[in-house]
């Protein structure tokens, strides 16, 4: 498949992809002049360098960037587990060190890259534990509503009375998303939210991802890696690489990008594929397109 | 849709339309035939507009009644989310305003001055509403979409309670039995897990774990030195005064040597070692297994054949069993050092004296068995460790469990096995 060719799959695209927000939505996340630095002394490195980046009400933004990009750390710094050596970090107008305060869990969710549930709990307390450190409504309104968000990912009743260790890895992420969202927070962070998921669990939780951000109009800033995610759900794709965000836009135009990174990652075999759908791509053999997936 | 007939404008722009309480509201009727819910999320709208700025705003959740010619209706304002419902003085308000507005077929209900609603918000008018749609609502695309969601997934039959029976209870215990025996079988199998691997290092001394060995000789045994030296230190000197005290009555003072000698290096110096190791390696022995339990770790060296009494097991057993003695003869030395302080200042009983007088009132067969029981308290501890870390489950709580029960399995064993040597050797050196 030539370039122009890859290029019109692109714009063809898969249809499902959702909607941007205009341009002139009101901004969740606005990040100015960021450094982040680890390490001390003489064996300090900088991740992130004068990174700027926004994110409006409404966008399902993608970060991509290779191994060490420092992708996850970037979601760290939103949520205010990680500080900055320079510049700002502001989420929903206020600093992201303040993320941590009282209610957050009505402000953010998110969905750590190995569901990060707490193991003592059964299912359905790990999804009412945010309402229920409230301490005021009752018992049963609680776990009605845990109970109602546990269905909207897709788990059964029956699935409620599990523990964290008995479940599946999808199942684990379904969890995991149920909890970030029980109080319906309007900007969510998704660490890598189909790695290590099969493929049909893959196209599942991004369908329910797609289907929740329609419903709730979430704001949605994900690490992916995985291709198929990217295109199905992004409205936008920033990608990291020396240290800062070199382009961002629609996944279509961020593909014509000439950067090395950018032409390996999307514009590789596995890009391609990706990119194109499915059935009508001649060039893609069909066995190939499994081990394609993440694994 | 529901039965609902829209009204054209019903969802037009919430904030234009006038809110003077004695408007009619364009309220419809519900048919009394309800179609089965449509599928989840089948409209794909994106709705940033009718989002609200998600900042606290002071628009606490109320609920106004107005008369209008079709009955009387329930106008909710404010913002009905989780969020604002969960601060104590709302929640007691809207719960006392609701209870004032009981679903019945006369009220209808008006959500559309409502700022913000969410499924917290949404779950608790649906069950106010006793799980069925009031017959006079009127609410926007965005709310419907909601609370058909939440009508959707609302389990009604709730998980039935666990309810006490005798059956049940007699199970539990025999469950406890079998567990408690299956402790039991574990650690003999620990036990004749090492005596074979312990044969198969002398058979071939050259393959034994003997840097991990090392490692965790300086780990649990070099590391423990501070704080056993204080600890031990300190009980001499508390002993040496409160025996000064009970001598002088006496005026039985030179005999400070033989009490402290005998007590100290037979009995106190090894127990109190073992009970500090117990504590500070007995947990770490157990965390460690254990998180490795949690990471996969034990499963990825079965995976890689090799054994994990072999290399997990035994050199903690053997490094413990080398250095619980020597830490025991360190102890005890800090003690009598602390007593011979205390005995000089207390009871002007001179060091040199001390010193001289030490070996003709404690027999050498004492310090043997001092060093003996040291060895037995070294490989329990190690063994009962392990033991709790091998079978930690994959949960934090099995974790902590595992590490509690760990110490205080080891310090009892220390104590039984102390009082059995003390009934074994009671002829010996006194």
């Amino acid at each position: 498949m030539t370039r122009d060719a890859a290029e019109d799959a692109i714009a063809t695209g898969p249809a499902a992809a959702p909607e941007p927000p205009p341009q002139d939505a009101p901004p969740v996340v606005e990040i100015r002049g960021l450094s982040t630095v680890f390490g001390k002394g003489d064996e300090a490195f900088a991740v992130h360098e004068n990174l700027d980046l926004t994110v409006r009400r409404g966008e399902i933004l993608a970060l991509v960037g290779g191994s060490g990009t420092g992708k996850t750390v970037l979601l760290r710094q939103m949520l205010g587990l990680t500080h900055p050596a320079k510049g700002s970090v502001t989420v929903l107008g206020r600093p992201a060190a303040e993320m941590g305060r009282a209610g957050a869990a009505s402000r953010v969710g998110m969905l750590f890259q190995h569901g990060a549930l707490f193991s003592a709990f059964s299912v359905l307390d790990n999804v009412a534990f945010a309402l229920r450190e409230q301490g005021t409504l009752p018992k049963d309104l609680i776990a009605d509503a845990a109970m109602v968000k546990l269905r909207m990912v897709g788990l059964k009743p029956e699935h409620a009375t599990r523990s964290p260790s008995d479940l599946s890895g999808g199942m684990i992420k379904r969890v995991a998303l149920a909890r970030a969202l029980i109080m319906d927070p309007p900007l969510l962070l998704l660490d890598e939210p189909t790695a290590g998921l099969d493929p049909n669990s893959s196209d599942e939780f991004c369908e329910l991802l797609r289907e929740l951000h329609a419903a709730l109009g979430l704001t949605v800033v994900m690490v992916t890696h995985d291709l198929d995610t990217l295109f199905a759900l992004s409205t936008r794709v920033a990608v990291l690489a020396e240290k800062r965000v070199i382009t961002s836009g629609p996944p279509q135009e961020v593909t014509r990008f000439e950067h090395p990174f950018i032409q390996q990652f999307f514009l590789g075999e596995r890009g391609r594929r990706a990119m194109a759908p499915a059935p009508s791509a001649p060039s893609a053999p069909p066995a190939a397109a499994a081990p394609g997936q993440e694994a | 849709m529901y039965g609902f007939r829209h009204a054209d404008g019903l969802c037009a722009d919430v904030s234009a339309r006038p809110r003077s309480a004695n408007i009619p509201l364009p309220f419809v009727r519900r048919s009394s035939v309800r179609p089965a819910p449509s599928p989840l999320f089948q409209r794909h709208r994106f709705r940033p507009a009718s989002v609200p700025p998600p900042s606290m705003s002071d628009s606490p959740p109320r609920i106004e009644r107005i008369d209008t010619p079709e009955g009387p209706v329930a106008v909710l304002h404010g913002r009905w989310g989780a969020a604002d419902l969960g601060t104590r003085r709302t929640w007691r308000e809207v719960s006392a305003q609701l209870a004032q507005h009981a679903p019945d077929a006369g009220l209808g209900w008006d959500l559309r001055s409502v700022d913000w609603l969410d499924h917290v918000g949404a779950q608790l008018l649906w069950n106010h509403w006793q799980r069925q749609w009031p017959e006079r609502v009127a609410l926007d695309d965005a709310q419907r979409d909601m609370l058909d969601r939440v009508a959707e997934f609302t389990v009604t039959d709730r998980l039935p309670d666990p309810h006490w029976s005798l059956a049940e209870e007699v199970d539990r215990l025999g469950v406890k039995v079998l567990h408690a025996l299956g402790h039991g079988r574990h650690l003999l199998e620990l036990v004749g897990q090492l005596v074979i691997d312990l044969a198969s290092v002398v058979r071939a001394p050259r393959r034994a774990p003997w840097r991990d060995i090392s490692g965790h000789l300086y780990r649990m045994g070099a590391t423990a030195m501070p704080i056993t030296a204080i600890v031990g230190f300190l009980i001499g000197v508390v002993l040496a005064y409160l025996m000064s005290l009970q001598l002088r009555q006496f005026g039985a003072e030179s005999f400070i040597v033989n009490i402290l000698g005998i007590s100290l290096i037979r009995e106190l110096g090894p127990m109190l070692a073992a009970i500090l190791v117990a504590g500070r390696s007995g947990s770490a022995i157990t965390a460690q297994i254990g998180v490795m339990r949690v990471t996969e770790e034990l499963d990825a060296m079965r995976v890689m054949g090799i054994p994990h009494g072999f290399r997990l097991v035994m050199p903690r057993a053997v490094a413990l069993a080398i250095a619980m003695p020597l830490i025991a003869v360190w102890t005890t030395l800090c003690a009598l050092a602390g007593g011979m302080l205390a005995a000089d200042i207390a009871m002007d009983v001179s060091p040199a004296y001390f010193v001289q007088a030490l070996p003709n009132a404690v027999s050498f067969s004492n310090l043997g068995l001092a060093m003996a029981k040291s060895v037995v308290f070294g490989v329990g501890i190690a063994l009962i460790g392990c033991h709790w870390g091998l079978r930690v489950k994959p949960n934090t709580q099995s974790l902590g469990e595992g590490t509690t029960a760990s110490v205080v399995n080891a310090i009892t064993m220390v104590i039984i096995v102390d009082a059995l040597f003390a009934i074994a050797f009671k002829n010996l050196g006194i």
